[in-house]
């Protein structure tokens, strides 16, 4: 984005009369929305995925009534949310209960600010992105909380403490098989991380050494969790919490939620590709000099490339979904802390000793000599 | 600069706001959730100040971390929704002084501080700088606070433990 706003501030002649601080401003909002329109129908047309996905895997059809193969369902879904009764229970805290699904929304939308997609399409190529993805997504707790609470409601606020605590303590494995990946790379920006891997599969950090392989297992479990998805979806679990912390929110505030959910799915498998299967990169390269600032079909390679990976990664979160039974409040905390922590010290540590011993060299790169 | 200026006021002014919500709402719920928004204002200042590592570790840690276990406790005191018991302004004189002190010392510190003037003011990554300073200059003071952390580890998790010994010998809860 920035490359962007300053080549139109050079290049466009109507820009001059404007100080370029308000350039900069119309662009960052113009981006946002960009954003706001990539992740609404992306997240909608993901809960249409996963009902035919479940469908399939169930032995049964889905929806398919609205429009062909039914691809039209999330429209009239997200207009059926829009128009329902916003109902307010009368023993609620209204005003924690109206802020709620706001924070939770905001919390996930954020972090597609430090996304990458392409080479050269990412809002924000901040030099601590990684950092910056962890932080923002930390918001995303407390509106749980704030939403489970303000329903005034034994089910929903059981639910919030419930994801509080699981959302909590898979942070901690999450960040600590991160680490591994930031040692051998030394940048936590987006773009750096996925420019010092390659497009063939044993450049990616997945293969680069036996630690990063358990790595990427252990981000990818403990991200699905942070995520409230089956099998780790004790805060929402239907048989025994109606639907946990978002019980008592319909219409909009509801369908906020819902977005929230499933773009948090994307952001845990796009951050994933970044840090361990290669990002965008594919076997061309960028031409340099004038070339390189059109939008180029190289770019555009990238942005599928990096898109089809992802939803690979989403697709298998939908796969977990349903085949996996869900555990038990206790069975959750033991694999968490007894099992996710220790691996992922252990991930770290072994990282490290490899540096020592063969610098950032991969196994592909020892083998081939 | 003038666009600096109004962000930083703007930040300034959602500190502030949240910060009396803080301390004077009638709701220890909502004192707990205005957290939210003082310490999201504080990230934002500190983005202004160019120290963008320090704001995302504010938001991971103050966020992620202490917010939510100020909140649990807030949910678990008794007679949570009673306004009588939460946020009763207790011994003001005791209270008047604390504040001299405080305001004191701040006022010392910004005083002595070598404030860097407009137009000195340089962005660039610190994350690196951090790190340097932590592992050479500062190695004695960053290792303290490391075995100070354990320490308050490993006292949480005998105190729990304690607690799980008696459940079992006397039945009591």
């Amino acid at each position: 984005m920035r490359y962007f706003a300053d080549w139109i501030i050079e290049n466009l002649e109507f820009t001059r009369a404007i100080p370029s601080e308000y350039v900069y401003l119309i662009i960052m909002v113009v981006g946002g929305l960009l954003l706001l329109l990539f992740v609404v129908p992306m997240a909608g047309a993901l809960t249409f995925v996963e009902r035919r996905v479940a469908g399939k895997m169930q032995s049964r059809i889905g929806p398919n009534r609205v429009g062909p193969q039914g691809i039209f369902q999330f429209v009239a879904d997200g207009v059926k949310l829009i128009l329902k009764e916003d109902i307010i229970p009368t023993a609620a805290d209204r005003r924690l209960f109206k802020l709620a699904p706001y924070i939770v929304f905001v919390g996930s939308f954020l972090t597609f600010a430090a996304l990458p997609f392409s080479q050269k399409l990412i809002a924000a190529d901040l030099n601590i992105g990684i950092l910056y993805i962890f932080a923002v997504s930390s918001m995303v707790v407390v509106g749980i909380i704030m939403s489970g609470w303000a329903s005034n409601n034994n089910l929903s606020l059981l639910g919030g403490m419930r994801s509080a605590a699981q959302i909590i303590s898979y942070e901690v494995p999450q960040i600590l098989s991160v680490l591994a990946v930031i040692l051998l790379t030394g940048t936590l920006g987006m773009q750096g991380t996925i420019k010092a891997q390659g497009w063939a599969p044993q450049h990616w950090f997945l293969f680069h050494n036996p630690f990063a392989f358990i790595a990427f297992f252990v981000f990818f479990i403990s991200a699905v969790a942070e995520c409230n998805r089956i099998p780790f979806d004790i805060p929402e679990a239907e048989s025994e919490l109606v639907s946990g912390y978002n019980t008592e929110y319909s219409g909009f505030r509801f369908g906020l939620f819902f977005l929230a959910e499933f773009a948090n799915v994307y952001v845990i498998s796009a951050v994933a590709v970044t840090l361990f299967l290669g990002g965008w990169n594919t076997p061309f390269y960028l031409p340099t000099g004038i070339w390189g600032l059109l939008p180029s079909a190289v770019n555009l390679a990238g942005l599928i490339t990096f898109l089809i990976k992802t939803f690979v990664l989403v697709f298998v979160c939908m796969w977990l979904r349903w085949t996996l039974p869900r555990l038990r409040v206790d069975q959750l905390m033991t694999v968490g802390w007894k099992y996710m922590v220790p691996i992922a010290f252990f991930n770290l540590v072994g990282t490290a000793v490899w540096m020592l011993v063969w610098g950032d060299k991969s196994i592909a790169a020892l083998l081939g000599g | 600069m003038q666009s600096f200026n109004i962000v930083v006021y703007v930040f300034a002014a959602i500190i502030v706001a949240s910060a009396a919500l803080v301390a004077f709402s009638r709701n220890l719920v909502y004192s707990a959730f205005a957290l939210l928004f003082t310490f999201f204002g504080v990230a934002g200042i500190y983005v202004m100040l160019s120290a963008d590592f320090l704001a995302a570790v504010q938001l991971l840690i103050y966020v992620g971390g202490i917010l939510v276990l100020i909140i649990f406790a807030v949910m678990l005191t008794h007679r949570i929704s009673d306004v009588e018991i939460s946020n009763q302004s207790l011994r003001p004189a005791q209270g008047a002084l604390i504040l001299i002190g405080i305001m004191a010392v701040l006022l010392g510190v910004i005083f002595k501080t070598q404030w860097s003037l407009e137009g000195q003011l340089e962005y660039q990554a610190t994350t690196a700088l951090i790190g340097d300073l932590l592992l050479k200059k500062y190695l004695l003071p960053f290792e303290i606070v490391s075995v100070l952390l354990l320490a308050a580890l490993m006292g949480a998790a005998v105190i729990v433990r304690k607690e799980v010994r008696g459940e079992q010998s006397g039945g009591k809860s």
